[in-house]
């Protein structure tokens, strides 16, 4: 298993820099915070990278930003950075014999996860396919909208982050502003995200989302429980997506990720991969399974199953 | 496209151990066989109620419908009728869609204490232990339940779990999942307000 923290600390400062010179000498403003930002915008612009943060300056962060979260929103906001468990590594299956297609889902996570309303953000898109043509991309259906589902002859494939072994994603970061984590949860850090978005145009699987406004998330819905490299309020201009609920999943003990809880058919199961007891090895080791667009070498720990 | 994964993950997580979950399943599965034969008979034994009941998965409340359970409101009063027949009184709502030619409700519930089922040995279980009801015909749902595939488990991944009855999905008299209504599609592309300032967008 590879430990990406171990890579030179220096090394994510200094290509920050050099990116954002780079674009200043491409657009001829580099866009500081105004002169008269408050103090904590000024703090944040100059913000280490989170994996080179040490333990009283992430506790200075963390208590910057529930500062910040808790008077926006109104509310006592938490900001955790709970760290990946010790011999896990998750893994998340996905019944395809069982979903219906109702997308209990995509709004289950919404709401753990303080999506924008306005735009729209989503982090889960759920296919309607042919049974008929099986996995066969050109004939998903992401609109469909019929009275009842499941339809006569029809299938429905969620698809989210993979959390890839292998993920092409955060390879093409200029600033390693996404990396993955001892656990295989790939995550991103708001803060030294710039926004360019060659993120979103590496994955295969459209699993990342841009937040092209100050995302919309009324007082009363947002969750206030948040992990600082998962559902806390998103920034303008950065990239966002799913991370099994990382501030769920790290407790111990953890709760099981948003969308799962709510399946009411039972399709979606979660677990760690290196415990021989736990239901996704279970899947594994006895179902028919697949991994989407398995050619592309991406190795992800998101396995479709047929239980049937 | 549907390829196993063997190959993948092995090489990804390193994982061996083929064997572990077949012992695992083997030490919890104890009434059937991998097709869903029964192979132990138990003891017939009048299920005694316990402070414990139903400890054997832990289970949220079976889903009655309200003011139903204990049945023995009733039925303790009332002499119990084995004949077949169309109900008029009470439960005329009821209607088998379930293997229904060879069933009928005596298959399932007691008919000397209304308020527990009884398996084809003779064994009597509380409605907490219906999923060993089900588990007589439907074997291998029932070894899948157990390890949380089939089903669902609710509570902690790393910690303590709930097991849904197979009753919380299926009505046990027509068991067939029944379909929902689905939430609201996403806004299409074409239809996104990417500044968020104007109206609602349109789901269609
Ligand atoms: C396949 C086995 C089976 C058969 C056959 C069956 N039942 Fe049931 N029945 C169950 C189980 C299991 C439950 C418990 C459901 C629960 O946990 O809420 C149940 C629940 C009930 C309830 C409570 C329902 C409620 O509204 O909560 C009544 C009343 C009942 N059965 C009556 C009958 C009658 C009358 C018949 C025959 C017409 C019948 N059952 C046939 C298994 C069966
Ligand atoms: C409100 C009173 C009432 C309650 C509560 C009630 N029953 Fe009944 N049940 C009846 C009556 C009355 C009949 C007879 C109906 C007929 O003959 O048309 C009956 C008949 C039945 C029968 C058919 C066999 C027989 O003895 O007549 C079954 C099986 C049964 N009930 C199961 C249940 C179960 C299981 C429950 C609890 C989950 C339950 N009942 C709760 C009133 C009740
Ligand atoms: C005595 C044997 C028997 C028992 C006990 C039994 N079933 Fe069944 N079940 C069958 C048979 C046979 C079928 C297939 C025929 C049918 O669908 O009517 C079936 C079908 C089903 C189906 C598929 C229905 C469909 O239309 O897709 C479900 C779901 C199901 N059973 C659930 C249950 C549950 C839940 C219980 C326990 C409350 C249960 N069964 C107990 C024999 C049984
Ligand atoms: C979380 C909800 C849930 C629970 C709990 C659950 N099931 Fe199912 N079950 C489903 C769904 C969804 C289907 C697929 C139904 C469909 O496609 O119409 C299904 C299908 C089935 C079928 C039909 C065969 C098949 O594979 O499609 C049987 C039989 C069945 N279940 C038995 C059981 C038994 C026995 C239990 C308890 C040990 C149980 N189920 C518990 C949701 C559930």
């Amino acid at each position: 298993m590879c430990n990406e923290s171990s890579h030179d600390k220096h090394a994510f400062r200094k290509s920050r820099r050099k990116v954002l010179k780079g674009l200043a000498a491409g657009i001829g403003a580099l866009a500081l915070p105004a002169t008269n930002a408050s103090a904590s915008v000024w703090e944040a612009f100059f913000q280490k990278n989170f994996r080179e943060l040490n333990k009283t300056e992430l506790n200075q962060v963390l208590a910057r930003l529930e500062g910040e979260y808790s008077k926006e929103y109104g509310k006592q906001v938490t900001v955790k950075a709970t760290l990946p468990i010790e011999g896990v590594k998750y893994g998340y299956g996905l019944d395809l014999s069982r979903c219906i297609g109702c997308r209990r889902c995509v709004y289950g996570c919404v709401e753990e996860n303080n999506q924008s309303r306005e735009p729209e953000i989503q982090w889960i898109r759920v296919m309607q396919l042919d049974k008929e043509k099986g996995v066969d991309l050109s004939h998903a259906e992401h609109y469909y909208n019929p009275p009842e589902v499941p339809q006569e002859g029809k299938f429905y494939m969620p698809v989210q982050c993979q959390q890839c072994e292998n993920p092409p994603c955060t390879k093409v970061c200029p600033v390693q502003a996404t990396w993955k984590e001892n656990d295989g949860i790939v995550v991103v850090d708001y803060n030294w995200c710039i926004g360019c978005r060659y993120c979103m145009a590496a994955c295969p699987y459209s699993a990342r989302h841009f937040n092209w406004a100050k995302g919309k998330l009324p007082k009363e819905e947002m969750n206030p429980d948040t992990h600082y490299l998962g559902n806390r309020p998103r920034p303008v201009g950065v990239v966002e997506k799913c991370t099994f609920c990382i501030q769920r999943t790290r407790e111990q003990p953890g709760r099981y990720p948003a969308c799962a809880e709510v399946c009411p058919v039972g399709a979606r199961k979660f677990g760690n991969m290196l415990d021989p007891k736990s239901e996704i090895r279970y899947l594994i080791e006895n179902k028919r399974v697949f991994i989407f667009k398995e050619d592309l070498n991406t190795q992800p720990k998101f396995f479709y199953f047929y239980a049937t | 496209m549907k390829i196993y994964v063997w190959r993948c993950l092995s090489l990804a997580i390193g994982l061996v151990a083929f064997g572990a979950v077949v012992v695992y399943a083997a030490e919890v599965e104890k009434y059937f066989d991998r097709h869903g034969t029964l192979i132990v008979q138990e003891k017939v034994e009048k299920y005694k109620r316990r402070a414990d009941e139903g400890t054997t998965y832990p289970v949220p409340p079976p889903p009655f419908s309200e003011d139903i359970f204990p049945c023995s409101d009733c039925h303790a009063d009332m002499e119990p009728n084995p004949q077949r027949r169309e109900l008029v009184d009470m439960h005329e709502d009821i209607v088998l869609n379930h293997a229904e030619g060879q069933r009928w409700c005596l298959d399932c519930h007691n008919l000397d204490d209304r308020d527990t089922l009884r398996l084809i040995s003779g064994e009597v279980i509380p409605f907490t232990e219906s999923y060993r009801l089900c588990g007589q015909c439907h074997g291998d749902k029932l070894r899948d339940w157990k390890v949380g595939v089939h089903g669902k488990r609710t509570g902690f991944w790393n910690g303590e779990k709930q097991y849904l009855l197979c009753a919380h999905c299926h009505n046990p008299h027509s068991p067939s999942f029944k379909p929902l209504q689905p939430m609201p599609a996403p806004v299409r592309p074409e239809n996104l307000d990417r500044q968020g300032s104007q109206a609602a967008p349109t789901h269609n």
